[in-house]
């Protein structure tokens, strides 16, 4: 349903005082996915990796340096307006922190409401019908639509914020750490919800997590991302088991285990998250990678399917 | 343990008086703690672990917060009744604290080196070369690495986990006898969170210190603490060996919430939520403030406080369901 094709996001940096700009900053560099309907992908990294640019991108609220965006088999850049229109329906977005993504003069009815388009054919009837019908569907009461986001807790505020999400009757919701802000207790409700809301609704999502055991409670595929470059994709439980990229695995190896009797040898990875406006020559993860070889540090890795439905990055392969 | 332990919290009550009443943000809280040994102190936010951590040093913000009630020994003597100018001498010097996120501990303004060297020359009373060569190994023993040059510098030219990693050298720097950590690597990436508890284990088995770690996070819990305390709504419920607690949790509230997290090790099971929402400490319920929440809840949950039970070997509950053990191990 969106594919996308070597996406580029380069921001320019200044620094200080000089005019213009002074270098780029490789935000996302050749990044190719696919996500089809009813689907989800897993995309996770470090901060910095460009997993959010990639969600922005894939929102419309940035514009790719290079590279397309496809939705149903066409390009988002030749989109006419009812495309567009159409697009910003279809695709709706839900945010890390539901203290700061709702508006606090605003009532829950005008919050959730405002995806509806403003000359659209729903008479104000219709749209106050609506919005009591997705908040229910997201388990909060009909009668919550008068109140403020004040007067919720931040689980009842992610619902809130769900809700908006599902009231232009979307087929894809993009997830940018939807639990991260919760507390322990509330985050499995909210799982949970999210699971529900899927499989009734036939959503395709993408959710964007630092957290790998959230990522992977909803995840049908995965998508591992270092330094602006796709690393490693493939099914959600192929991946986790079998890591095939040594980031991967270090990355996975890093998520603790929930037991103690589980406590075993980490790969722990030495140095930290390249600087994006000079990354490492070769592969971007070379520096850091146990298993580098001499030509790692000098060619760039191609993504390649090694294994059926399994692409990696890596010279190992 | 023969020795006597470092630590003997008694009883603590810590409550805020506000205009809407009196919140109970610690409402009783008892443990100990022996040198080396690591607790973790987990619970969701408003449970009351970082209130506390800071009661322990003093530092509860006045004049809503007011200790009430207790008693914190460190080795043998109560920190409650020292005067300030000898709790200043405590703090940094014999219980160090290490905050969830070092771009607001360390002064924006200041270079790491004065930063570090502060606590040092106040407390080791060292000056000129002693003191740079303390400062520099305090640095090094966290890995800082070119620390000589690094002193000059600000904390935003150092990375997120370098600034924890300072952070924790002027916790350390004056060989405190117990770390707090509240929250340490919340802020960090998953990679870099794990480079850090490994250095934090490496750094407590090298120094002896004891270390109480705030967190939610099971996993962190799992990997480093020795023992694990569960609060919930101003009060421990659980306490027990890391072993124990997760081979046997006691209280239905931590079983509810290992059953509610995701493990990265097991994909797609169904997880099991638990309804509602922590409570309002200044509004709480009669009897376990858990009751309302409570999958096991009886009719007695509701209307008295549940007794303190021992399942054996040290590990205790507070809940009516719970049966006492004697023989340490069986359920």
């Amino acid at each position: 349903m969106i594919e996308a094709f070597g996406l580029k996001k380069y921001f320019p940096a200044s620094s200080g005082f000089a005019i213009g700009a002074s270098g780029w900053v490789r935000a996302l560099d050749g990044v190719s996915v696919k996500v089809g309907a009813g689907e989800t992908l897993g995309i996770v990294g470090e901060s910095g990796s460009g997993k959010t640019t990639l969600a922005k991108i894939i929102l419309l609220l940035e514009r790719p340096t290079a590279g397309s965006l496809r939705f149903d088999g066409k390009d988002v850049a030749s989109f006419t307006r009812d495309d567009l229109a159409r697009y910003r329906r279809s695709v709706q977005a839900v945010f890390q922190d539901p203290y700061s993504s709702l508006n606090p003069r605003m009532r829950v009815e005008h919050i959730v409401a405002e995806p509806l388009p403003r000359n659209g054919d729903m008479s104000r009837a219709e749209k106050s019908d609506r919005v009591r019908e997705v908040l229910q569907l997201v388990g909060l009461r009909r009668d919550s639509a008068v109140l403020y986001p004040h007067e919720f807790s931040g689980g009842q505020r992610q619902r809130i914020a769900i809700a908006r999400a599902l009231v232009t009757y979307p087929k894809f919701i993009v997830l940018d750490e939807p639990v991260s802000a919760l507390d322990v207790s509330i985050r499995a409700q909210i799982l949970n919800l999210l699971k529900g809301l899927q499989e009734k609704l036939g959503l395709a999502y993408v959710i964007i997590s630092h957290d790998l055991a959230a990522a992977r409670y909803l995840a049908t595929r995965m998508a591992v991302m270092y330094a602006g470059k796709l690393v490693e994709t493939g099914e959600c439980d192929a991946v986790y088991g079998v890591p095939l990229h040594p980031y991967t695995e270090a990355l996975l190896s890093a998520a603790l285990p929930l037991h103690p009797s589980a406590r075993r040898q980490r790969i722990v990875l030495r140095g930290e998250v390249p600087n994006p406006m000079k990354p490492p020559d070769g592969c971007r993860f070379h520096p850091r990678c146990p298993k580098a070889m001499e030509r790692c540090s000098n060619e760039e890795p191609e993504g390649r399917e090694v294994k059926p439905g399994r692409f990696t990055a890596c010279h190992l392969y | 343990m023969a020795t006597p332990p470092l630590l003997v919290v008694e009883d603590l009550k810590t409550h805020f008086f506000t205009r809407r009443g009196v919140t109970k943000a610690v409402d009783g809280v008892s443990f100990t703690l022996h040198a080396g040994e690591t607790m973790a102190l987990v619970g969701e936010s408003g449970c009351g672990k970082s209130v506390t951590c800071l009661s322990l040093v003093r530092l509860v913000p006045e004049p809503a917060g007011r200790i009430v009630a207790g008693r914190v020994l460190l080795e043998g003597e109560d920190l409650l009744t020292k005067s300030p100018g000898e709790m200043r001498r405590v703090r940094g010097k014999k219980i160090a604290m290490v905050l969830q996120d070092p771009m607001t501990s360390l002064n924006p303004a200041l270079t790491i080196g004065t930063q570090v060297s502060e606590v040092v020359r106040l407390h080791q009373k060292l000056r000129g070369a002693a003191l740079r060569e303390r400062v520099l190994s305090a640095l090094r023993r966290l890995r800082i690495s070119a620390a000589d040059r690094r002193l000059v510098q600000y904390p935003h030219q150092f990375s997120g986990g370098m600034r924890q990693r300072v952070s924790s050298a002027i916790g350390l720097s004056c060989e405190p006898r117990l770390l707090i950590a509240d929250e340490p690597t919340t802020s960090l990436d998953v990679t870099i969170q794990a480079q850090y508890l490994e250095l934090l284990k490496e750094v407590q088995a090298a120094a002896g210190v004891a270390i109480i770690l705030v967190t939610h996070d099971f996993g962190i819990v799992a990997a480093i603490a020795d023992r694990v305390a569960v609060m919930y709504a101003g009060r421990i419920v659980e306490m027990g060996t890391t072993l124990e607690v997760f081979n046997n949790p006691s209280h239905p509230y931590t079983r509810s919430l290992l059953r509610c997290l995701p493990d990265a090790g097991l994909g797609r099971q169904k997880l099991v939520e638990i309804g509602g929402q922590p409570p309002d400490l200044s509004r709480l319920p009669a009897g376990c403030p858990f009751a309302p929440r409570c999958p096991e809840r009886q009719a007695i949950c509701l209307e008295q406080s549940p007794p303190t039970v021992s399942v054996g070997n040290g590990h205790l509950a507070e809940c009516w369901a719970t049966k006492p053990v004697s023989s340490p191990g069986s359920p």
